[in-house]
């Protein structure tokens, strides 16, 4: 058991390894470097030189490779090409809200989510599925642009309910943030969900029409009873893993949500650092980004390996 | 997990199977609209620069942010250029792009998928982990990065999405194979000596190809999002050119005055990605895939 979490652990240990060469390589493909981007019309000459000299940019590549690791490795994320920030400050706020605004769609959106999956799978094909369902559909498969752009016609312009963009600065407190958030909750919150309800109806389904639920049925075991004892216990467990897919999605889909909201989270300031060149910081964003889709993956498998005792003894044997 | 297992009709050409599954996703109400939007938005873009009422790039700043009326049925932008020319050709760009990029990725990931699926061992474990560590970027973040060292020309879209949508591919088609490798006729081939690609094309291929054909309409449909996303932000198609990604972002901080030119794009770009999905989904029951696991990735 405590071999198999070490393993997985160790798989993703390596998978974050071969991130930061994937990110570290596309970096280096990048026309001029962070001080001639931060230098502009002035990078030449001394000035460059001094310049590259203080951020280490005159070292053979594998050599940065190794100080940009091992640095990230003690908490330490360099400086940021344009003004000279320590990036780790830069990052914690945005990072903080990014968060702040993942944990508002995880709240509203897993329980209702869950919730509709299930009522949907045990009203199969009536009016109340179908209508849910293709709600669901719609939340799914439009762009997270045009869902926010709907959002802020409707309930902000329209009936003038919230805010339609956020104002506030990225180092306010968290209360600040209300009721501004409540659009960017919605459109991420409504995405979501759909991917969740989806795979929660579908799996419920397949539970029902199995041969142990048929039997306990045929036995006459009152129908709430077999729902919350047979049902939903195995038909919830693979939801563990999508849940965590979407939530891993997510913080890489909240980027456009972020933008549209003009909300000051890590994702616009993706978006923001790329358009301006300002390398060291897309770097420490990625490398975070990257780094928590297989933190929440990982903690997803051990949930579900700790929860299913078949997938134990299942995986025990198999190498994968 | 896919059940592309199945084993091929023996009697009966291609065209038949072709004809019996459109059959089957005629028969579906949402297979039906979903097939007649996409077909209604291909035959509109290619035939759209003929049958436009307007130059799509005549600005005429007499007529900035008009309602509908029966000159301009869907009013004019910002710009006073023509709403419904503009809707009506903001999707060329977009579909050229993506319906040359998926075929581009599901060839190349159910390739290597399946030669993955087959050869097993170090080498599988080892690309896994690398495909592992792709997906595990935002693809906007990818999508980005290779805007900004390459431009946003055409060819370099094209190139950039067929790479990166051709990577989940790789689990896909490997998912798949690895549930027909262990079966009888192809312990049977290899043990009557075919090479590895005649195992590939005549044993393998026919029972991956109904899971990739799926898998490509989602990745159709994904990469539609992804170029459209782009140019909301501004990374993607330049002005004048209409694009719907594009248009919205334009028409967007006008929404109070002028929501008509937010509106018709918005219409226009949802309708057709809902249509991609409810036509793979129906071509997925179809064909017997069961989508219903499938992660949002």
């Amino acid at each position: 058991m405590v071999r198999l979490i070490l393993r997985r652990l160790g798989l993703g240990l390596i998978t974050v390894a071969l991130v930061t060469g994937i990110i570290f390589v596309a970096i280096e493909m990048l026309p001029g470097d962070a001080c001639v981007a931060y230098l502009e019309r002035d990078a030449v000459g001394q000035r460059l030189e001094n310049c590259r000299e203080q951020l280490g940019l005159n070292r053979p590549a594998i050599q940065r490779y190794g100080l940009w690791v091992g640095a990230a490795i003690r908490g330490d994320l360099g400086v940021s090409a344009s003004g000279g920030k320590d990036i780790a400050t830069l990052v914690g706020d945005r990072f903080r809200n990014t968060l702040l605004l993942a944990l508002c769609a995880i709240v509203a959106g897993v329980p209702l989510s869950l919730f509709l999956g299930v009522v949907t799978a045990l009203n199969r094909d009536k009016s109340a599925d179908l209508v849910v369902s293709s709600i669901a559909i719609l939340a799914m498969t439009i762009p997270e642009f045009v869902t926010a752009t709907v959002l802020i016609f409707v309930f902000s312009i329209w009936l003038e309910w919230v805010p339609g963009i956020v104002m506030t600065s990225a180092g306010a407190p968290v209360a600040a943030f209300f009721p501004e958030i409540v659009l960017p909750t919605a459109a991420l919150t409504l995405v979501m969900a759909a991917h969740i309800l989806r795979t929660v109806r579908s799996s419920v389904i397949e539970v029902m029409a199995s041969d142990y639920v048929q039997m306990a049925t045929l036995k006459g075991v009152p129908y709430w009873q077999i729902i919350f004892r047979h049902v939903l216990p195995n038909a919830l467990l693979p939801a563990i893993n999508v849940v965590a897919l979407t939530i891993a999605w997510l913080l890489g889909g909240v980027v456009v949500i972020e933008k549209v909201f003009n909300y000051p989270g890590l994702g616009r300031l993706m978006i923001d650092a790329i358009s301006d060149r300002d390398i060291p910081v897309v770097q420490a964003i990625a490398l975070i980004l990257a780094t928590v889709y297989v933190a929440v993956n990982l903690g997803a498998d051990v949930l579900t390996l700790l929860l299913n005792p078949r997938l134990r003894t299942l995986q025990m044997r198999g190498t994968r | 997990m896919t059940s592309a297992a199945t084993i091929p009709e023996q009697s009966g050409g291609r065209l038949t199977k072709l004809y019996g599954v459109l059959k089957d996703i005629m028969s579906r109400p949402s297979g039906a609209i979903g097939l007649m939007l996409v077909m209604v938005h291909v035959v509109v873009a290619v035939a759209s620069p003929w049958i436009v009422p307007f130059d799509f790039k005549r600005v005429d700043v007499d007529l900035m942010l008009m309602p509908p009326d029966g000159g301009h049925w869907f009013g004019t932008d910002q710009l006073g250029r023509d709403v419904l020319t503009r809707t009506l050709m903001g999707g060329r760009e977009a579909m050229f792009v993506t319906a040359i990029a998926t075929p581009i990725a599901v060839c190349w990931g159910g390739f290597l998928g399946i030669l993955l699926g087959l050869a097993g061992g170090r080498i599988d474990d080892g690309l896994m982990r690398v495909v592992d560590a792709f997906l595990s970027l935002p693809w906007i973040l990818v999508m980005l990065l290779v805007i900004v060292i390459f431009g946003s020309s055409m060819p370099v879209l094209i190139a950039a999405l067929g790479f990166f949508y051709g990577v989940p591919v790789i689990r896909v088609a490997r998912a798949a194979a690895h549930t027909v490798v262990a079966r009888d006729f192809v312990v049977a081939a290899r043990a009557r000596g075919h090479g590895r690609l005649a195992i590939i094309r005549v044993e393998i291929l026919p029972n991956v190809l109904d899971a990739l054909m799926v898998e490509g309409a989602m990745r159709w449909s994904w990469m539609l999002l992804a170029f459209s996303s782009l140019s909301f932000l501004g990374f993607g198609v330049s002005p004048p050119t209409p694009d719907w990604g594009l248009m919205i972002a334009d028409a967007r901080s006008l929404m109070s005055v002028g929501p008509w030119a937010v509106l018709a794009p918005i219409v226009a770009l949802s309708s057709l990605i809902v249509g991609i999905n409810l036509t793979a989904d129906a071509l997925a029951k179809a064909l017997g895939i069961d989508r219903a696991q499938k992660a949002p990735v």
